[in-house]
């Protein structure tokens, strides 16, 4: 009996949700008051396991394979369906990475059960181990609980504070799953970038962001306006940037960069998951949206509930005259 | 080449949501529906490819009876026909659910190519596609920017996290999950409209699929979220909210 937590690495670098996820994991096997084991896959892990032996738990599952070098969901769903049916935990916990998006429900399925994904929160209640996870891009939270064991779950970015290495080091087993070269029909290449970034959000202190708010290309100045007199970085959600109306590399999101200012004006922005989890750190948030019911007012310090074409002109304004 | 394509009717954006009695539900009587945003695109990208390289687009549906909208909308836009699985007055099922009828429905149609979109705007599971691949034995790709196909393999570009991509090369037949966004969705045309009501929509019973119940995904109840912050909400008139929002800003954040 025991809760068993997957940790992510690519390329023999840790993806940094897998820490938070050991936090959500350490709370269900205090609350089910069962053991916590930890897993890493991939060719030669070794290093990185003996690193994940040093946080709380009881043990870690370095699961290598030289087919395992390169992601794909066969090896990964092959490798951890053997690791699962042999350790038997109650619970397996992933972070709600893209490559979890990619295996997770396969593997789940394999088990003919389902997974609840994108977790928020989680808590034991009436011998059951219940799940919170948004609706509606964030509108609404569901409650929820799967059926029977292994309980599957993936635990959304930034839900969970990342748990902090020990002292002790833990013991590491290797696990060597059996997996033939026939198994694996994706073919993945080397991972790349499509441009070197030239824009480093992240170190920006004021950032005003639009999203779709804005309707049109020919609406950007009046954000941009917001944008000079602050002395501000302009980024936007995804919409923006597919559109074109900024460089991609201006995106601030799940798939874009992840900044934390002084202050971030959301303009025009409802507040998507794949867009919050790249604005989380922000100190002071200042929301305008014409929707009240908007995510991103769950996230604001200040909220403008209006028409930002109204609202930014009269804010640039007021700036001006406080500055001069 | 033979194409399925998977959307979902979802509630339009920016609707105001009401929860229904039992508190496990959105209440539906005042909302309208539209194409799930991301199964638009799997729509689009199914399209261009069978404009480059010929054969059929189905278009199919999991839903409600009112879902019928959704797939003349699709079959309007160029699918060359549709299958509907009704689910009835039954509620909405979890991502086992739905891909389980899916496969029912589909395993006399071999494809060789599945889309759909990586998530639906209602309530994101994010699975539907990849555990379809499982019950069909298909290879799979999530997050998909860009598919070509080459012989009797299917060439695509995946979105990984930080702006990172990655090509991939997969035998078909393939289940793919298309990200937003990509390329320019079409309309539907006038010509297009009139022809959609010749085409072929076969509404399929979800009961009549002989699939049994899966227990999987359970929602125990449905709240609006707390307050992670305690938002000051400023009202009135926009240069009196602009005013105010400056006042906070250099006397309580600090930050101007």
């Amino acid at each position: 009996m025991s809760v068993l937590v997957i940790l992510e690495q690519r390329g023999g670098k840790w993806n940094r949700m897998s820490f938070e996820t050991l936090t959500a994991a350490a709370k269900i096997a205090s609350e089910l008051g069962t053991e916590l084991d930890g897993a890493v896959v991939g060719s030669d892990v070794n290093a990185l396991a003996a690193e994940a032996a040093s946080y709380e738990l009881r043990k870690v599952y370095a699961v290598t394979h030289p087919l395992l070098e390169q992601y794909t969901p066969e090896g990964m769903t092959a490798a951890l369906e053997q690791l699962i049916g042999t350790v038997k935990p109650q619970v397996v916990l992933f972070p709600h990475s893209y490559q979890v998006r990619d295996y997770a429900p396969k593997l789940a399925t394999r088990f003919g059960k389902a997974l609840a994904s994108d977790a928020i929160g989680v808590r034991a209640a009436e011998g059951e181990l219940r799940f919170i996870r948004q609706l509606f891009q964030g509108k609404l939270n569901a409650e929820v609980q799967t059926s029977g064991e292994p309980r599957f779950a993936s635990i959304q970015a930034g839900s969970f504070r990342a748990a902090e290495p020990g002292s002790a080091s833990h013991p590491v087993e290797t696990f060597t799953p059996s997996i033939e070269a026939s198994q694996i029909l994706s073919k993945p290449e080397a991972p790349f970038r499509e441009a070197q970034r030239a824009v480093d959000l992240s170190a920006a202190d004021t950032i005003v962001s639009v999203g779709r708010g804005i309707k049109d290309k020919e609406s950007m100045p009046v954000v941009e306006a917001l944008a000079e007199v602050l002395g501000a970085e302009l980024a936007a959600s995804r919409p923006i940037c597919d559109n074109g109306w900024l460089p991609m590399e201006r995106q601030v999101g799940s798939s874009g960069q992840t900044v934390s200012p002084k202050v971030y004006f959301a303009v025009g922005i409802s507040g998507a998951i794949q867009h919050l989890v790249g604005m989380k750190g922000s100190k002071t948030v200042v929301a305008i949206n014409k929707d009240e019911s908007a995510p991103i007012f769950e996230m604001a310090d200040y909220g403008v509930v209006g028409d930002l074409f109204e609202v930014v002109p009269a804010l640039v304004e007021e700036i001006k005259k406080a500055k001069a | 080449m033979k194409t399925i394509v998977c959307v979902k009717q979802v509630p339009a954006r920016d609707s105001a949501l009401r929860l229904s009695k039992d508190g496990k539900s959105v209440d539906e009587s005042d909302l309208t529906f539209e194409m799930n945003e991301p199964d638009a695109y799997a729509l689009e990208e199914a399209l261009q490819l069978r404009d480059k390289t010929g054969g059929d687009v189905i278009v199919l549906s999991v839903g409600p009876a009112r879902a019928a909208s959704t797939i003349r909308e699709a079959l309007a836009k160029g699918a060359d026909r549709a299958i509907h699985i009704d689910t009835g007055g039954e509620p909405a099922l979890d991502a086992l659910g739905t891909a389980g009828l899916i496969a029912a429905a589909v395993k006399n149609e071999t494809p060789d190519l599945v889309l759909t979109g990586l998530q639906s705007d209602d309530a994101g599971y994010g699975q539907t596609g990849v555990v379809l691949a499982e019950y069909l034995g298909f290879c799979h790709a999530t997050i998909v920017m860009d598919v070509s196909i080459e012989g009797g393999s299917v060439h695509v570009k995946r979105e990984l996290e930080d702006g990172w991509f990655q090509n991939v090369t997969m035998p078909l037949p393939a289940v793919l999950t298309i990200q937003s966004g990509i390329k320019k969705l079409r309309y539907a045309t006038l010509m297009g409209i009139k022809k959609a009501k010749t085409k072929e929509l076969k509404t399929v019973a979800a009961s009549q699929l002989g699939i049994d119940k899966i227990a999987g995904l359970t929602i125990v109840s449905i709240q609006a979220p707390k307050r992670e912050k305690q938002t000051q909400i400023l009202t009135g008139a926009p240069r009196d909210v602009a005013k105010q929002l400056v006042e906070k800003l250099r006397f309580e954040a600090r930050v101007i």
